[in-house]
């Protein structure tokens, strides 16, 4: 392994960890920002011009706060508990390609930080670990209402974990590939975007995310009116802020897969017809790859101040009995169109 | 039962149809619905910044007039006192001396005067009950502070400052 290698790794894998944890960071004020605004009013201003010192604030904040352990808790799950919520958070952006490659002197700089064959799987997998953080501090905190939060977290994890893989069976008889480098590369231009083969499979996809994610309509794990904030009652300082930022920053990623599996990720239309230079070409795609990662986080904080939450009882019938036969009837209907294009055209 | 008042409204629940039943269409209906929210003008006033006006009849804090040479009006005849419902005034007069005339306007006027901004209710009795014009709740709000004793508002709080009508310029003596 030469020493550029490692470097041009270490910053990349620096920039996207930094970049996930500022996003996550502003996400919280633009979070409040669409609720202000949706609600005809405005969201935090005072901190700073439009409020951007804010997340500052906030951040501050949790350091300065009394970390508590609660007397009955189990200590070292209660630390591991948040530990594994934010680490799994974190790893899930590696496998996700930002950009093209970028030719800097004579090196060629892939803006991905590992392109395994297997991408889409690894994602998968960091997903369902992601729920290891929310049982843990549940349950370690010996608090009924946490104990509550963190058993319908796995319960909701599972059930909805099933339509997500069903729906990306569906992407990947179309792909051909679980490499997600290689599925954004055949996404080139407008037409060849995977929301137009699988728009079925991309709602029940969103669904899941949303799921997955903890996000209203689906944010029965922390509900506030009921479970008095769920799997993070007991948590203070900067570890219920770990959890929020997990939160925050599996919003983003799950924002970035879907770009990347549905939206053509860097790919925009005409990319080739302009004349720019590949650099130029690749630049341009890392930013409209963000600027559809910015409407997916959008439009997740818009459902979050449309709908109200799912009763438990919907929310299993829409997980078992709603999303999975569709996803099924999908992954059929796509089989049997593949077959027909295959040996008709 | 019939109903005697024909008021009564018997819902019936249906079952849910195929489009309610994939909540879609409901939801695109609410997302519509937010999203006219978000570009609304938003009718909120940035208070210390930007200060809504009050209404022409708006009751304030009170004060304490001058005349137009800048002796205090207040005769301390206890009107407003006496006028008071909640009791907020109470007041100690004493007899104007040989060369004050320049700071009372009456022979007879108030060495103590004290509101209870706690007990006051802005009703506006007292300013209808003054024969001297001497009282008025045309200030601001009364601000808010930590202790009780500190809402008891006196003279160095209501008099008006004095008016220099030839500089044009309010005067602390």
């Amino acid at each position: 392994m030469e020493l550029a290698f490692v470097i041009e790794k270490f910053v990349l894998v620096t920039a996207v960890f930094v970049i996930s944890l500022v996003i996550a960071m502003y996400s919280t004020l633009a979070e409040r920002k669409v609720a202000g605004f949706m609600q005809d009013r405005f969201g935090p201003d005072r901190a700073g011009p439009f409020g951007i010192l804010q997340p500052l604030c906030d951040g501050g904040k949790f350091f300065f706060k009394e970390e508590i352990i609660p007397a009955g808790a189990h200590k070292p799950l209660f630390i591991i508990g948040p530990t594994i919520a934010i680490i799994t958070a974190c790893i899930g952006s590696a496998v996700i390609p930002w950009g093209q490659a970028l030719t800097i002197g004579d090196r060629i700089v892939e803006l991905q930080v590992a392109d395994i064959n297997v991408g889409v799987l690894y994602m998968f997998g960091v997903v369902a670990l992601g729920v290891y953080g929310i049982m843990l501090g549940g349950w370690a905190s010996n608090n009924k209402f946490s104990l509550m939060g963190a058993v319908r977290a796995a319960s909701q994890s599972i059930s909805y974990e099933l339509a997500l893989g069903l729906s990306l069976i569906a992407l990947l008889m179309v792909t051909q590939s679980l490499s997600l480098k290689e599925i954004v590369a055949q996404q080139s231009g407008f037409v060849n975007w995977n929301i137009w083969v699988q728009p079925v499979g991309f709602l029940i996809f969103l669904v899941c995310a949303f799921a997955e994610c903890n996000r209203v309509p689906f944010d029965l794990p922390e509900c506030e009116t009921e479970l008095i904030g769920g799997y993070n009652v007991e948590y203070s300082s900067m570890k219920l802020g770990l959890y929020m930022f997990a939160e925050y920053i599996n919003m983003f990623v799950s924002s970035a897969l879907m770009s990347a599996l549905y939206f053509g990720g860097y790919n925009f239309p005409f990319m080739y017809d302009l004349g720019l230079s590949q650099n130029w070409i690749t630049i341009i795609g890392v930013i409209v790859f963000f600027a559809k990662i910015f409407a997916f986080i959008f439009f997740f904080m818009w459902i979050r101040w449309t709908l109200p939450r799912f009763r438990y009882d919907q929310l299993m019938n829409l997980g078992w009995k709603m999303l999975i036969p569709l996803a099924i009837a999908n992954i059929v209907l796509t089989g049997v169109i593949t077959i027909i294009k295959d040996t008709f055209f | 039962m019939q109903s005697l008042s024909n008021r009564k409204k018997v819902l019936e629940q249906k079952p849910m149809n195929f489009w309610e039943r994939i909540y879609l269409p409901a939801i695109f209906k609410g997302l519509s619905i937010t999203i006219k929210h978000f570009f609304k003008r938003i009718p909120t006033v940035r208070y210390p910044e930007v200060k809504r006006p009050y209404s022409k009849n708006f009751r304030g804090q009170h004060s304490l007039k001058r005349d137009e040479q800048g002796r205090e009006r207040c005769t301390a005849c206890g009107l407003c006192a006496l006028s008071c419902p909640a009791e907020a005034i109470t007041m100690i007069s004493a007899e104007r001396k040989q060369g004050e005339e320049h700071l009372y306007r009456e022979e007879k006027y108030a060495a103590v005067y004290e509101i209870n901004m706690l007990r006051c209710i802005f009703c506006g009795l007292c300013e209808e009950a003054c024969p001297k014009e001497a009282i008025y709740l045309d200030g601001p709000h009364v601000t808010a502070d930590y202790l009780r004793k500190d809402f008891i508002y006196g003279k160095d709080k209501l008099v008006e400052p004095r008016f220099d009508l030839v500089n044009e310029v309010e005067t602390t003596a």
